[in-house]
Formats: structure tokens, C-alpha cells, sequence
């Protein structure tokens, strides 16, 4: 395996994404709404505790299974509300901000150098398509992580501090989170980096693999609803699980995605 | 001829399309010596950009065999590409790296060493005549510009064989005559090159020798001039003439049997005699010969009929419309046949 030439297309591939607005807007904006914003506002929430549509929330947790309620006999209601939507709702959320940096730069990575009619001269070094894979799909993740560990840090760090008046004291992040970070977030990075390389080959403008590959974000939606309705409370089990999930699909992808990616396939398909 | 670096032997490729399949190269043989120039010539679609992509181990063959220093490209693709350099039809440069930025790239692809990358890209930059434009984006070059940097990024592992696909394509005669510079300079180092062109005139002055491409196949192959005399000869006939009232001279050539393509140059006078030039191909000396009757009998004052060198041009243009045969048809002509 020849390592420079593999670190060689990723530092030309961050190099490139760092200039385009249309990538790097995505990869801004929403982290910052999801892991910065979000967290604030939900720590004002126990002040308006007392409005209407507050008790929309205490409804939600009354349908919550019986096990789950538990987890917050020991708060007051403003603890509580905190801790349902920073700890609990706003999970599934953020395993959005993985997803979508990688789909982003990877559909910028191998479609848009197709697009850009830059990936000829790459085609051309003396490199194995596993290489050229290898660089493309880390030029994807290594942003990915980069900014979801980041962005958890800076969420743990704005969740902690604006809820202090309501928590008293660190409350995040909790187990299940490290497990979220650690484990589930690479997962779901690659998951969307095997989609995109899927798309990718059958596709020829960043758009249309960005579009195309943007559906798997559904699962993500089904957690989101599933939490929302207690039909699938996150725990640290069902973490581990979920994990464990995404590693699977991710690797059925790019078990696939890697087939199909070889120089004479993407020749014979421009 | 000295060592081949390229052997290929009834090397075809195939390619789907809407309603079956398309051959782009077809049953082709070419050999390449060291040190040699040769250009590959043919219309869009005669198949020289595939060709390239088959020898440089990038497209795999659908039959046939390919040998490029003795080695097969499919298999032995990264060590044929550490010794060949490419410069595609387009450019294929990133607008959104400084050409500095671009080149150190490649140069780690290219596995040049560490110790000289910088050394190594410098010296392109200032060869190419980059070096000022060197830290701004691509995206703000001229094509000259972009072209030059895409030739200095096939330099930059030295390599022993040069693909160059339509290397002047768009660019000024300046700039073109700064590639057609290097392409000379390559050959005196030594260094064998596949031009692909469609530019005759530049094929001529360059190549050692042309080999000419259409549907996939060879349908000629030699030394530029030694085709143009085989193929063009007795071909074009240039005639200054003064003509009476009512008589139209190319007219009266193309009525003439044995007369083609004939054409009044524009700007019409030469040398002071008010007289018009006539240029067209004729084919052989009884067809000019009994044009110059004919137009002396239409009282045309005749002060020169000139036969001109045939170019390869000329070569081209007397090819173009001899199609090889169709699949299962009679054998495909062969490097070296036409």
C-alpha cells in the first residue's frame, strides 16, 4: 500500500473542498444549528416550561415506556426538560452532522472530480484503484470525524454551561453519548461515504450524487421519529446495537461500492 | 528499429451503446521504437484517446494483447504508469489549487522523491514558464496556461515514454509553437512520444512517423513525407491565370474529368499580373494536361501551372472516405499497410 500517494489525494481532496462554497457551507452551517444552536435554546426551555405547548413534552415522556420515565424520577421539571431533549431527542440529530460531511465531501471527491473533468490525471498515476479508493473514501471520513468530535466536545461544552443554572452541575456527556461519538458516528460516516461511492460511479455532477446519495439520511429520520414517539428510546444498549447496524450496512456498501471502483469502470461509464 | 516500448497486436476494445456494441479500436497493431515520435491521427471517434487509455493500463482490453516495456498495462499498470506520463485531451487540472499545489500533488503520486519534490516542481514552473503564476489558482490561467502546467505535470517523474493527447488543442500559435519546442526537445533526451493530433501540419514537423486512425483501425502508417509522396502524389496543382469576361476557371477544372476539390484562393492576385490562383487535385499529369488545353482554349492567359508538394494533408484528406472493412468483412489493415 502506498501511503503518500494515499495522503497525497486526500490532502489534494481537502484542499479542494476547503474552496468550494457549496460544500463548505453544508458542512458549516449544520453542525453549527445542530451542536451549537440547538443545545442553547434548549437550555432556555425550562423557562418557558409554564406555556402552552410545554406540556407537549411532559406528554411526550408520559408515553414513554415505563423504564425510560425512571431515568428522570430523581430531576425537577426543568431538569427534566433539559435533559429529555439534550441528552435523549437531540441524539439522533447528531448523527446527522457525520452523515452529511462525509456524503458532502465524498460526492465532491468522486463525482465532482468527474464533473470537473479532474479525474482522468489521477486515473493516470501509478497507483492501484485500491489506493485511489483508499484516499478518496479517507478524504471523506477524516472531515467527518473531524467535525463530529469536534462538534461533540463544543456540545458537551455549550450543553454543560447554558443548562447549568437548571442542572447545578456536568451532566453530559453520559455514557450513551461516548458510545453515540465513538462508536455509532464513525459508523454512520461510513455508511454515507459506501452510499455516495455507490452513487458516485452511476452518476457524473456532485449534485446528482449528493441528491441521490442524500436518502440515507432516512434511517436517521426513523430514529428521530422513533424517539420522539417512544417506539425507540436510545439507552446505551440500544446504542451499542444501533452501532453495530451501521458497520454492517457501511460495509455491505463499500464491499459494493469498492466492486464497481476500478479505473476501466469508470472510463468505460464517462 | 530500436527496442519497441509499445507492442500491440490485434489490441481491440469494445464499448456498450444503445443498441449494441461500439468497437473504438479494432484489431490494432503499432509498434513504437525508443527515442521515436510517433503521431496518431484520425478524426474524433477514430479511436486514439482509447488507445491511450489501453496502453497506459487505465482501460482493459476487450482482446488482443498490449506490451509496453515489455510489460502487459492491465496487469502491470502502476509499474507501466511510473515510467509513462499523460496529458489528456483536456487538461485535467484543478481550478481550485495553485499550480504549485497541483504539481507537489502529483509529484507524491508520482512517488518523486521526497527530497526533490520541491526542487522538481520549481524547475517545471520555471521551464514551463509558470513560475509567476505559480501560488494563484488554476481557475485564473489561460488555457496556454492550464495546457503548459498539464505538459510540466507529465514531466514530473522523468518519465521514459510521453502520451500527449491533442497537446495544442486551443491554444495560441505561440503557445503551439512552445509544446511542438518541447515535443523536440523530448525526442533529443531520448524519450519516445504518442502524439495524438489532429493538427497535420504539426504531425508532419514532429513525427518520426504517423500512423492514421479511423474506426479504431490503422488505415495507414509511415514516415510523414514518405506518405505524403506514396499517397498525395501528382495531387495538388496550383494555376495562375488570367481569365476573359465570362469565363469562371475553377468552374471550367471542375467540370474537367479527373478534377476534384477545386477552389479560387482567396485574395486572387499574385505577383502583380492581376491574375487569379486556382488551386484543386488532379489525378495524374493527362488530367493537367488537358486542363491547360481546355483553358487555353477558352483563351485564358496561363502564367504558371505549379504541382505542389503533397502534405499530410493531402494524405488525410485522399484517405478520408476509405473505410476499412466491417466485422466480417476482409482483415484489418495493419501498421505498415494501408
Amino acid at each position: 500500500m502506498n501511503l503518500r500517494a494515499v495522503r497525497a489525494i486526500v490532502r489534494k481532496d481537502l484542499t479542494v473542498v476547503l474552496q468550494s462554497k457549496a460544500v463548505l457551507l453544508p458542512i458549516i452551517i449544520v453542525p453549527l444549528v445542530l451542536l451549537l444552536v440547538l443545545p442553547i435554546v434548549a437550555s432556555f426551555a425550562p423557562q418557558f416550561v409554564n406555556l402552552p405547548g410545554a406540556g407537549d413534552l411532559r406528554g411526550m415522556l408520559e408515553q414513554m415506556p415505563e423504564a425510560f420515565q425512571q431515568r428522570f424520577a430523581h430531576l425537577t421539571e426543568a431538569q427534566t426538560i433539559v435533559t429529555l431533549l439534550l441528552v435523549y431527542l437531540f441524539a439522533p440529530m447528531y448523527l446527522i452532522v457525520p452523515l452529511m460531511v462525509a456524503s458532502v465531501i465524498a460526492a465532491d471527491a468522486f463525482a465532482g472530480e468527474k464533473e470537473r473533468r479532474t479525474l482522468e490525471a489521477l486515473l493516470f498515476t501509478p497507483t492501484t484503484d485500491r489506493e485511489l479508493l483508499l484516499g478518496k473514501l479517507l478524504s471523506g471520513f477524516v472531515p467527518a470525524m473531524a467535525v463530529a468530535w469536534g462538534g461533540f466536545l463544543i456540545y458537551a461544552v455549550v450543553a454543560n454551561a447554558a443548562a447549568w443554572p437548571t442542572m447545578g452541575r456536568i451532566f453530559f456527556p453520559t455514557a450513551m453519548w461516548w458510545v453515540l461519538a465513538l462508536w455509532v458516528a464513525p459508523a454512520v460516516a461510513a455508511v454515507g461515504l459506501g452510499a455516495t461511492v455507490l452513487v458516485s460511479a452511476r452518476v457524473n455532477t456532485f449534485q446528482e450524487a449528493y441528491q441521490i446519495g442524500g436518502v440515507v439520511v432516512l434511517p436517521i429520520v426513523v430514529l428521530l421519529l422513533g424517539q420522539a414517539t417512544g417506539v425507540l428510546v436510545f439507552s446505551l444498549g440500544l446504542v451499542v446495537v444501533l452501532g453495530a447496524v451501521f458497520w454492517a450496512v457501511a460495509a455491505a456498501l463499500l464491499f459494493f461500492g469498492a466492486r464497481g471502483f476500478s479505473r476501466s469502470e469508470i472510463l468505460s461509464r464517462s | 528499429m530500436a527496442t519497441p516500448v509499445i507492442v500491440t497486436r490485434a489490441l481491440t476494445r469494445e464499448f456498450a451503446a444503445a443498441g449494441g456494441k461500439v468497437r473504438a479500436v479494432d484489431a490494432l497493431d503499432l509498434t513504437v521504437a525508443r527515442g521515436e515520435v510517433v503521431g496518431l491521427l484520425g478524426h474524433n471517434g477514430a479511436g486514439k484517446t482509447t488507445t491511450v487509455r489501453l496502453l497506459a493500463g487505465v482501460l482493459t482490453p476487450t482482446s488482443g494483447s498490449a506490451r509496453v516495456f515489455g510489460l502487459d498495462p492491465t496487469a502491470d499498470g502502476v509499474a507501466v504508469r511510473s515510467r509513462v506520463g499523460v496529458s489528456t485531451e483536456t487538461p485535467a487540472v484543478d481550478d481550485r489549487l495553485s499550480g504549485r499545489a497541483g504539481l507537489t500533488a502529483y509529484a507524491d503520486l508520482h512517488g518523486v522523491p521526497v527530497a526533490r519534490v520541491r526542487a522538481r516542481v520549481d524547475e517545471l514552473l520555471a521551464s514551463f514558464d509558470l513560475a509567476e503564476a505559480a501560488d494563484r489558482k488554476v481557475g485564473s490561467y489561460s488555457r496556454g496556461m492550464r495546457q503548459r502546467l498539464a505538459l510540466a505535470r507529465a514531466l514530473l517523474h522523468d518519465p521514459e515514454l510521453l502520451f500527449l493527447d491533442e497537446p495544442t488543442a486551443g491554444l495560441d500559435p505561440v503557445a503551439a509553437r512552445a509544446v511542438a519546442d518541447r515535443v523536440r526537445a523530448l525526442r533529443g533526451e531520448g524519450r519516445s512520444v504518442v502524439l495524438c493530433t489532429h493538427d497535420l501540419a504539426q504531425a508532419q514537423a514532429l513525427c518520426d512517423r504517423v500512423v492514421v486512425l479511423e474506426h479504431g483501425r490503422v488505415v495507414a502508417s509511415g514516415a510523414p513525407a514518405a506518405l505524403a509522396a506514396e499517397l498525395g502524389a501528382g495531387m495538388r496543382v496550383r494555376v495562375v491565370a488570367s481569365a476573359p469576361e465570362g469565363v469562371d476557371v475553377a468552374a471550367r477544372l471542375t467540370e474537367l474529368d479527373g478534377w476534384s476539390a477545386v477552389v479560387t484562393e482567396p485574395g486572387g492576385a499574385d505577383g502583380g499580373l492581376a491574375a487569379g490562383v486556382v488551386t484543386g487535385i488532379a489525378r495524374d499529369a493527362e488530367a493537367v494536361a488537358e486542363a491547360v488545353a481546355v483553358l487555353v482554349g477558352a483563351a485564358v492567359r496561363l502564367y504558371a501551372v505549379e504541382r505542389e508538394l503533397p502534405d499530410l494533408e493531402d494524405v488525410y484528406f485522399a484517405l478520408h472516405g476509405r473505410r476499412p472493412a466491417v466485422a466480417g468483412g476482409p482483415a484489418p489493415a495493419q501498421e505498415g499497410q494501408r
